[in-house]
């Protein structure tokens, strides 16, 4: 990582748009994704897009804020699901509370009301949490997040057992005067709240917490030297954690309208860890690309197979063994080769490393989806499908495709990248004579 | 009496299987220093290979094979994914086997269906041991009592009594040491891992068709056997052993006891009714937060004693 930090420093200062750019161009993104699918004929937007992005951007938000724990303190948490939760059943409780009295809070503050949520929330888990670090810190977070799943099914006032809290977003306090009662108004104004969530998330990476944190997660014995105490800086950065994981559990409740148990809930906490990890821990934007793909993979890839979240286990489990930086990792790699001006020279290897991953990946694909056919999708009468064609998937000659492809790709790919991997090797090596990596 | 008889060896067969379990995983815990989140799934596994292989070749021989197979599945991890990933810290190797035991909870679901399989108690074991009044007792609890304590004993003798045994002792507190002196800690560490997983899979092949073989077996075992683990206390076995009967003991009577604290106050006169503030946590009964029980044990251990009962060192 020290070594991408110097590449990063040992550039001449860019203009404000380069250094920036990158968040005009998400906001212009955001704004213009959904009028791609706009459905022309009927003159609506396409539902299942727009819930899509939304999803995106609440779990961008989230993952963003889990991040804050895993990538700049050096904290696995297994609960973070608890602050986005208790954050969504806040939003929840005070829309129902604006039906019910009329009281005047503004629908477009919900969010914020799910931040503080997520603050109280983080200011109680944390004090208890933040005692330990590395280890001890995943497995009371896991604790606390097993409770709190536990006691949202047993205690009905606040939780609403299994049933969860059901809400109306329609509720006419808009300063604006929108009524949200349209999926598309309620997407803009997440687009507004998760700008200004991960721009403050971005601006709290500079300041000296932020920086603190950092310190003790690379050295944590130097950091208390200097003088902090490394528990003060996993509590605040806990804290607002829970702020920033509350905002997003306020945007779910937005766009949901009902808040269950499920939100508090260990898979919940996986997500937001596959997505910080996969995107990438190491950089800002990271979480972002995680938090794409893993909301596109559960919604997009889930309508073809039952598979996903296998395929989802199998992508997270190779970043972990090959690429810790996750997908932002792999990107940042390049920067030192790209800057010597010999990048092109990798297009060759890089093909040559694809095609044998293609078939194996294939191979495997294939295989899964017929065990899967055969032992759950059969029995409920579906029928069997791969890439838009249909096979017998009764076929001994379909089940020796799959598998040979499986081992003849991995074998093909092993000794493909022994290639690419010398031609790798030889760049960063020229990389570092020229003095752009150290 | 009957029932404090009943629960209690119902309890001790329940904190046997536990300490299949958490034995295993204490020591991998203790000495390399990884939470394994895939132990779990070799219960799970275990469970599931036994049903399998009991189909073909009966219970006996299952019981044999299945930890075997398990036992290699977790040599290989350790030596192909917990090896390389070992540079990068202890978080990465959580990771990784955190992932693992996402892809096994779903290859299980591909393989075996997302329902409950039907893994029976072998018919030779199928019959009541003895009446305690009127309360039979199986014989197959027996047996499972019989397994573990057998497994006790041999993993004690293992560990004291051998050469081998003494090693590892010295490389659960000093692994760099036991290095300098020239014993292969690499490889202590693969068959320790191994055999690890090995006793979870045993767990697994006896506990599976005493409780129920499905999917979420392992999600559902896994936080109790951490509990297990941090409540003993890292490097001592002793602690695991006790801290496993406890904690049998502890959730097989918060079962058999229904009430709350409703009851307890109407005992002494006061009658709660849904009126009542705080009526809510006041109405829920032992069995609801026995349930709960383990997380905050968890919790409250890690905060106030992260060395557990008898730990050589904080977790």
């Amino acid at each position: 990582m020290s070594a991408h930090a110097n590449a990063f420093t040992a550039m001449p200062a860019p203009s404000f748009l380069r250094r920036h750019g990158i968040w005009f161009l998400m906001l212009a993104l955001m704004l213009v994704l959904p009028w791609l699918f706009y459905d022309h004929d009927r003159g609506r937007h396409s539902g299942f897009v727009i819930t899509l992005l939304s999803e995106m951007a609440l779990m961008s938000v989230f993952a963003l804020s889990y991040n804050m724990l895993l990538g700049q303190a050096g904290l696995l948490s297994f609960g973070h699901a608890v602050l986005f939760g208790i954050g969504a059943y806040f939003v929840a409780h005070t829309l129902n509370w604006i039906k019910a009295t009329g009281i005047f809070i503004p629908v477009e503050l919900m969010p914020l009301v799910g931040g503080l949520g997520g603050l109280v929330c983080g200011v109680i888990a944390g004090y208890v949490a933040t005692k330990q670090r590395a280890t001890a810190f995943a497995m009371i977070t896991m604790g606390i997040g097993e409770l709190l799943t536990a006691a949202a099914l047993m205690f009905m006032t606040f939780f609403g057992g299994e049933g969860g809290i059901t809400t109306d977003r329609v509720v006419d306090t808009s300063v604006f005067g929108i009524a949200y009662t349209k999926p598309i108004q309620v997407y803009y104004l997440l687009v507004a709240w998760a700008m200004i969530a991960a721009l403050l998330l971005y601006l709290q990476t500079q300041t000296p917490l932020g920086r603190m944190a950092n310190a003790s997660r690379d050295n944590f014995e130097r950091t208390q030297f200097v003088g902090y105490d490394p528990r003060v800086i996993r509590y605040w950065q806990f804290i607002l954690a829970g702020f920033f994981a509350g905002i997003a559990g306020g945007m779910y409740c937005l766009v949901y309208e009902i808040v269950t148990f499920d939100t508090l809930a260990a898979v919940k906490s996986a997500n937001a860890l596959l997505a910080a990890y996969i995107g990438g821990a190491v950089g800002f934007i990271g979480p972002i690309m995680g938090a794409v793909l893993v909301v596109g993979m559960q919604s997009g890839i889930s309508l073809y197979s039952s598979a996903w979240l296998l395929y989802l286990g199998v992508i997270f489990i190779l970043m972990v063994m090959y690429a810790p930086g996750g997908l932002l990792g792999l990107f940042a790699n390049h920067i030192p080769i790209a800057r010597t001006g010999r990048l092109g020279e990798l297009f060759v290897p890089y093909l040559r490393v694809i095609i044998p991953t293609l078939v194996m990946s294939l191979g495997f694909i294939l295989f899964v989806e017929l065990v899967i056919h055969h032992t759950i999708n059969a029995a409920q009468g579906k029928k069997f499908g791969i890439l838009g064609m249909r096979p017998d998937p009764g076929s001994t000659l379909i089940w020796i495709v799959a598998i040979v492809g499986m081992i003849a790709g991995a074998l093909w790919l092993r000794q493909a990248g022994r290639g690419f991997m010398t031609k790798w090797s030889a760049l960063i090596e020229d990389a570092k004579t020229k003095g752009i990596m150290s | 009496m009957e029932l404090f008889v009943v629960s209690l060896l119902n309890g001790l067969v329940y904190g046997m299987l536990l300490f299949m379990l958490a034995s295993g995983l204490t020591l991998i815990f203790s000495m390399m220093g990884v939470l394994n989140f895939a132990h779990a799934s070799a219960y799970m596994l275990g469970a599931y290979i036994a049903y399998t292989l009991s189909l073909y070749v009966g219970f006996w021989i299952a019981l044999l094979i299945a930890p075997i197979i398990c036992g290699l599945i977790g040599a290989a991890i350790e030596m192909w994914g917990l090896r390389r990933v070992h540079k990068n810290g202890h978080i990465a190797e959580l990771l990784l086997t955190f992932g693992l035991a996402l892809i096994i909870e779903k290859g299980v679901q591909m393989t075996w269906g997302l329902m409950a399989v039907p893994y029976r108690i072998p018919n030779g074991l199928d019959f009541p041991l003895f009446d305690l009044w009127g309360t039979q007792f199986p014989a197959y609890r027996a047996f499972m009592l019989l397994i573990s304590a057998l497994m006790f004993v041999s993993i004690w003798l293992g560990l004291t009594r051998t050469r081998i045994g003494l090693v590892i002792q010295a490389a659960l507190t000093h692994p760099d040491m036991v290095g300098a002196l020239g014993h292969n800690v690499p490889r202590i560490f693969t068959l320790v891992f191994a055999a690890g997983t090995a006793l979870a899979g045993l767990a697994g092949v006896i506990g599976g068709n005493y409780r129920v073989t499905e999917p979420g077996m392992a999600f559902s075992m896994g936080p109790i056997v951490f509990v297990v683990v941090v409540f003993g206390g890292l490097g001592s076995l002793t602690g695991c052993f006790i801290a496993s009967i406890l904690m049998g003991l502890i959730q097989t009577f918060a079962v058999v006891f229904d009430y709350s604290l409703a009851d307890l106050l109407a005992m002494v006169g006061f009658v709660v009714t849904k009126a009542t503030p705080g009526s809510e946590f006041l109405m829920v009964t032992m069995p609801r937060i026995a349930a709960l029980l383990p997380f905050i044990l968890l919790v409250a251990i890690l905060v106030l004693r992260p060395r557990g009962l008898m730990g050589t060192r904080d977790t």
